[in-house]
């Protein structure tokens, strides 16, 4: 995953390398600024020398200071930096992504939890590329070349410090194996019971209607123990690799240090290169230190890039057709022949050899229960999905080989729930076309029958709607979405009725409206309406994915007794 | 300065664990302080060659700090850890005991939709309070006052010099980078809340713009604010170097500064030369308890903003009330509205407007009307979750105010459209309407409620999972299940609130047969957009923006021709597909 991402985003791995370099510079002024401090102490220490004699190693650990805090600084933003340009980069990547992948995608996934990837979940990639990925290597590179520096000055204490140094991650990673098993098995029940609350909250009113909310208090103290409980046993674990660290760190530094002592005791070795070593055995394990401590940044992060790269590694259902745009007659005859489609987790094909014309300038109404493959067909007809099988064909050219913007500017859909965007109501009807002016805007609107209610909303057309602004009925938005296909003029047209009926005024307004749009297009109508039904030009009856008839509504009543129980239904309902 | 009191109030329930806690945290800084500069001391005096006798004490101590550092370490994380959940379930407790009253009348007015998720997110940063800001601030005290104290032991000079710098990097550097970062933060948190509501539009919306083919430009809009929110990310990663880079800086001036200052004292013959080394790495060692308060202060900001809004919410008062002395509720009561006007206070037209109408023990009143006429409006009140502004609710021919809220919610059954499901047990959720039920009433409410072949269906039945975290419900699966409840609680009043929205037509008619046995015999009121069944009703009301604008049998009201008889035309033109 991690080399995926490299590939994908170059620049990502210049920033890597330069972050460790200037870890490892920072690493040499370390060591630069120790052995100074050594010399200084010993100098006055052993050699009983004053202020003046020293003077100028005390500039040159100054010097070496300045340069530390620097490195350290600069890494810093440097990691930041590389971390920034790969989650701008990956961000555009997914929008672009979720955009192809397109609606029978994202109505599958919760959109909270696709936007928090997008937003949280890419956040937290910084604190992995930009620390944690240049710690792994530096974990490496430091502890080396303090062992490098080291053998020159004592090898057997530098052989003492790397000799302990592979057993600390080998222990730690048995630990760490351990305590994972374990935190796996109780972590379905500890998101559980943290989401508990928020669940409580949310039920708040539904337990008050049933008079338990005062009671449930006793089952929040409850669950907030069990919850402790858990999560400190799970805890007690986890920790235990950081025990590890700590521990062998500490035991290790000891030794170091009563090895030297004992070895100055018999003059083995002189108080400078001893005290130095002191100074640096703490530098050789802090890398391994800081390992751990961006540890769970880096767990975070890798779990956070697991969760865009499924999303990125999903394949879109339509392919981009050919380079080439084509121009289309403003007349279109859609073949729809032999069109088979099976959605990729279904065994089921949701269509199964649909063969269907739609005349120039004719309206048909598409019916059936639901699940009966409806909206694939639409979906089809918009590309939003491509047949597993089988052509459609527009004036006798398979749409497929067209790219799929190119195809989409034939196309007008007024939806069965139409979006309302944040923003003015003049911007969601120019959506259809950006360039159009506000009396053609306008014009459309009137056609749409929607002209009338947003004069009377508080700043007209300039009036913000959407999730943060007003709100319009089921009625209006319907009518705003017919504006944009009045706006859009394109020769085919794609509706699919609201399944539950508005109220008589908004019904009336909405079926003129249709019955304008409609006129001269090409139309697919998925129809809930009896009147739908009568003033289309055909009929399409749809079951299990296969076409059963089609024909008015004369003859479907004679002849299939399913389109009978579709339109004789709600009678029956009444009795 | 009163909302940190408050929050300091929530630490007291625990005070011997929290002070344990902040000692441990001082023994592991001691330990490594410790270690290194006696180790220092060590090699120092075993430098000038004495008799090893001499140096048992020391090797001794480094050898203790060695083993004490781990385990004070394991133990503090522990401890301070197990204070931070006792903290997080308390402050739940709190907060859920104080919304209670609250809900739903109070929280639907005044807040947006999102304030719960809001304040469960604002208790768990509240959780912070001990780890990430007591804690750490009570160490670095103690750690600082400690080196203080090892150094006025040598010099009150070196010990001054050493509390200037200790203070500078724990006060100062946090201090200074809040001051330069405070802009870029709030850019910062802005143009991601932008950037989220973009996203969350553009993949609502994501039919309507490729239909439209305006996707290119919304992609455009939404890398706009992208590389706006990376200038700023790039502007604050030089910011926040400065934290680590300057305490970095001034640990290591600190020692420097210290050693320049400690010389003359050695040549000086006031400080033995033997403990120069041993001062030296006291101060290095010492700054480990300051490095943690540069994000305590983030910390400690994020805090306060997050007790001050929860504060504002707990601190309201609730809208409704019990008497002081509750009147019993009659066993088979009627309900009755006389002259009922209410507005909700967030908006300016009135839900319900003179409204009166008696439901007498044991019949069937219905309430249709389209969407926003107000007639969810009628089972708020008589539930009791708001009080009319003018009028009265009676129950049994008291008003409702004069019964103890939860006496008269035990008398009445809901089915609403916004039923809650609980994540939980299938079992759990239907438990909540009677916790006494046996196996077989639950069976028997599952089976009327047509929910037997979902149960069936399931592989561990009643038992599975269900809610957000479980086998997600669909409309009409939670509308049943509401049903299930209402007759699992088998109480004499009824109220259904569009019993059977998102139900097929075929399962309604099937949900409507059970329900036609549960009103048996029930004072029910029925709110309804869906014309069905209404010949069984024994009054019905036309309820237009508030107002009762028809009223009659179902017979009647179709021979008027009014709103009543357009509403069940438009019906019957739905074709019966979904």
């Amino acid at each position: 995953m991690d080399r995926e991402l490299f590939r994908q985003i170059k620049p990502a791995r210049i920033f890597l390398a330069l972050t460790v370099a200037l870890g490892v510079l920072g690493a040499a002024a370390t060591i630069a600024q120790m052995t100074f401090l050594s010399e200084v102490v010993s100098r006055v220490f052993m050699g009983d020398e004053n202020l003046g004699r020293v003077e100028g190693l005390i500039f040159l650990l100054l010097a070496a200071i300045v340069v530390r805090a620097a490195l350290v600084w600069a890494r810093e933003v440097v990691g930041q930096r590389g971390a920034i340009q790969i989650k701008t980069k990956l961000r555009e990547r997914l929008f672009s992504h979720l955009m192809r992948l397109g609606p029978t995608y994202t109505k599958n996934e919760r959109t909270g939890e696709l936007v928090s990837t997008a937003v949280e979940g890419i956040e937290r990639l910084d604190a992995y590329f930009g620390r944690y990925m240049p710690q792994v290597l530096l974990s490496l590179l430091v502890p080396l070349m303090i062992f490098v520096y080291l053998v020159q000055v004592d090898w057997i204490s530098a052989l003492l410090l790397v000799g302990s140094a592979p057993v600390i991650p080998i222990l730690m990673i048995a630990v760490g194996k351990h305590s994972e098993r374990h935190i796996q098995r109780q972590w379905l029940a500890l998101s559980r019971l943290s989401a508990y609350f928020l669940d409580t909250l949310q039920g708040l009113t539904t337990l008050k209607a049933f008079g338990r909310s005062r009671a449930e208090s006793e089952t929040v103290a409850k669950v907030g123990e069990r919850f402790r409980k858990r999560t400190m046993k799970v805890l007690r674990y986890a920790f235990a690799s950081g025990l590890v660290l700590e521990f062998m760190v500490s035991i290790a530094i000891a030794l170091v240090a009563v090895e030297l002592g004992v070895r100055l005791l018999r003059g083995d070795i002189s108080f400078q290169p001893a005290f130095l070593i002191l100074l640096l055995a703490p530098e050789f394990y802090r890398p391994l230190r800081e390992l751990g401590t961006h540890r769970h940044a880096g767990m975070e992060g890798k779990a956070a890039s697991g969760q865009i790269f499924e999303i990125l590694n999903t394949p879109a259902p339509v392919s981009g057709g050919d380079a080439y745009p084509r121009e289309i007659q403003n007349q279109l005859t859609i073949r729809l022949d032999s069109v088979r489609f099976s959605y990729p987790d279904g065994s089921r094909p949701a269509l199964s050899g649909v063969s269907l014309d739609l005349p120039v300038g004719t309206t048909t109404a598409l019916v059936g229960r639901s699940g009966a493959g409806k909206s694939t067909l639409a979906n089809l007809l918009l590309r939003f999905l491509e047949p597993s099988e089988g052509d459609i064909l527009a004036n006798g050219l398979p749409i497929m080989g067209l790219p799929v913007e190119n195809w989409r500017e034939h196309v007008a859909l007024v939806p069965q729930r139409p979006h309302l965007f944040y923003g003015t109501v003049l911007e969601n009807i120019r959506l259809a076309r950006p360039g159009a002016t506000p009396e053609e805007v306008q014009r459309a609107a009137e056609l749409a029958g929607a002209d009338g209610f947003i004069r009377r909303l508080p700043e007209g057309y300039d009036t913000q709607i959407g999730e943060r602004g007003a709100r319009l009925s089921g009625g209006e938005a319907q009518r705003v979405a017919i504006a944009r296909a009045f706006l859009k003029d394109a020769p085919l047209l794609v509706l699919d009725e609201p399944t539950s009926s508005l109220d008589p005024k908004s019904e009336r307004l909405v079926r003129q409206a249709i019955e304008r749009l409609s006129k001269g297009r090409t139309t697919l109508i998925i129809a809930h309406r009896l009147n739908t039904v009568y003033s289309a030009d055909r009929i399409a009856v749809l079951e299990d994915g296969h076409l059963r008839e089609v024909g008015t509504h004369e003859e479907l009543l004679e002849r299939s007794t399913l389109y009978a129980g579709l339109v004789n239904a709600p009678e029956r309902v009444t009795t | 300065m009163r909302v940190l009191l408050r929050l300091l109030g929530f630490l007291g329930a625990h005070p011997w664990r929290a002070a344990l806690a902040v000692l441990l945290g001082v023994a592991t800084v001691a330990s490594n302080v410790g270690l290194l500069a006696l180790s220092a001391f060590l090699i120092a005096a075993a430098a000038l060659k004495p008799e090893l006798a001499a140096l048992s004490v020391p090797i001794y101590l480094v050898r203790f700090f060695g083993v004490s550092r781990g385990f004070a370490r394991y133990a503090e994380r522990v401890v301070s850890h197990d204070v931070t959940f006792r903290l997080l379930r308390n402050l739940r407790i709190w907060f859920y005991e104080r919304l209670e009253p609250l809900a739903p009348s109070r929280l639907l007015e005044h807040h947006s939709g999102d304030l719960l998720d809001r304040a469960v997110e604002d208790v768990d940063e509240l959780q912070n309070v001990y780890l990430r800001i007591f804690s750490p601030i009570l160490v670095a005290a103690f750690t600082v006052s400690a080196t203080f104290a090892v150094f006025w032991v040598f010099s009150p000079l070196l010990a001054f010099v050493a509390l200037g710098f200790l203070v500078a990097a724990g006060v100062g550097v946090p201090l200074l980078v809040d001051a330069l970062a405070r802009r870029t933060g709030r850019q910062q948190v802005e143009l991601r809340a932008e950037l989220s509501a973009q996203l969350v539009d553009s993949v609502q919306g994501v039919q309507d713009l490729l239909a439209f083919g305006a996707e290119k430009e919304r992609r455009d809009r939404i890398s706009e604010i992208n590389r706006k929110l990376a200038r700023a990310q790039r502007r604050m990663a030089l910011i926040e170097g400065l934290q680590g880079s300057l305490n970095d800086l001034l640990s290591n001036l600190a020692m420097l500064v210290l050693l320049v200052l400690a010389i003359p004292l050695v040549s000086g013959g006031e400080i033995r030369g033997v403990y120069l080394a041993f001062l030296a790495l006291v101060i290095l060692g010492s700054f480990e308890a300051i490095t943690p308060l540069g994000s305590a202060f983030q910390f400690l900001g994020r805090s306060l903003s997050a007790a001050g809004r929860l504060f504002e919410i707990a601190d309201e008062e609730p809208q409704v009330r019990d008497p002081q002395n509750p009147a019993p509720v009659p066993e088979r009561p009627g309900l009755e509205f006389r002259r009922v006007t209410f507005s909700y206070s967030n908006s300016g037209s009135k839900a319900l407007d003179d409204v009166s109408f008696e439901i007498k023990a044991g019949s069937r009143v219905a309430v249709v009307g389209p969407s926003g006429s107000g007639k969810s409006t009628l089972a708020r009140l008589a539930l009791r979750f708001w009080d009319p502004d003018g009028g009265e609710v009676l129950l049994g021919g008291r008003d409702v105010r004069e019964y103890a809220q939860e006496d008269l919610r035990e008398k009445i059954g809901l089915v609403a459209q916004d039923t809650h499901i609980f994540n939980g047990t299938l079992r759990r959720n239907l438990l909540l309407a009677r916790p006494e039920a046996t196996q077989r009433e639950l069976e028997r409410a599952v089976e009327a409620a047509r929910l037997g072949g979902l149960v069936e269906s399931l592989p561990e039945g009643l038992d599975s999972w269900v809610g957000e975290q479980g086998l997600r419900i669909s409309g009409g699966e939670r509308q049943r299940l509401a049903v299930a409840r209402a007759l699992l609680k088998n109480a004499p009043i009824l109220l259904l609130d569009e019993p059977t929205a998102n139900l097929d037509t075929v399962t309604e008619q099937e949900l409507l047969g059970s329900i036609r046995e549960m009103v048996q015999d029930r004072t029910t009121l029925l709110i309804t957009h869906r014309l069905v069944g209404m010949e069984g009703m024994d009054e019905i009301l036309v309820l237009d923006k508030g107002r009762i604008v028809e009223r009659g049998t179902h017979a009647e009201l179709l021979r008027s021709s009014g709103l009543y008889r357009q509403m069940y035309d438009t019906q019957r033109e739905m074709l019966a597909a979904a």
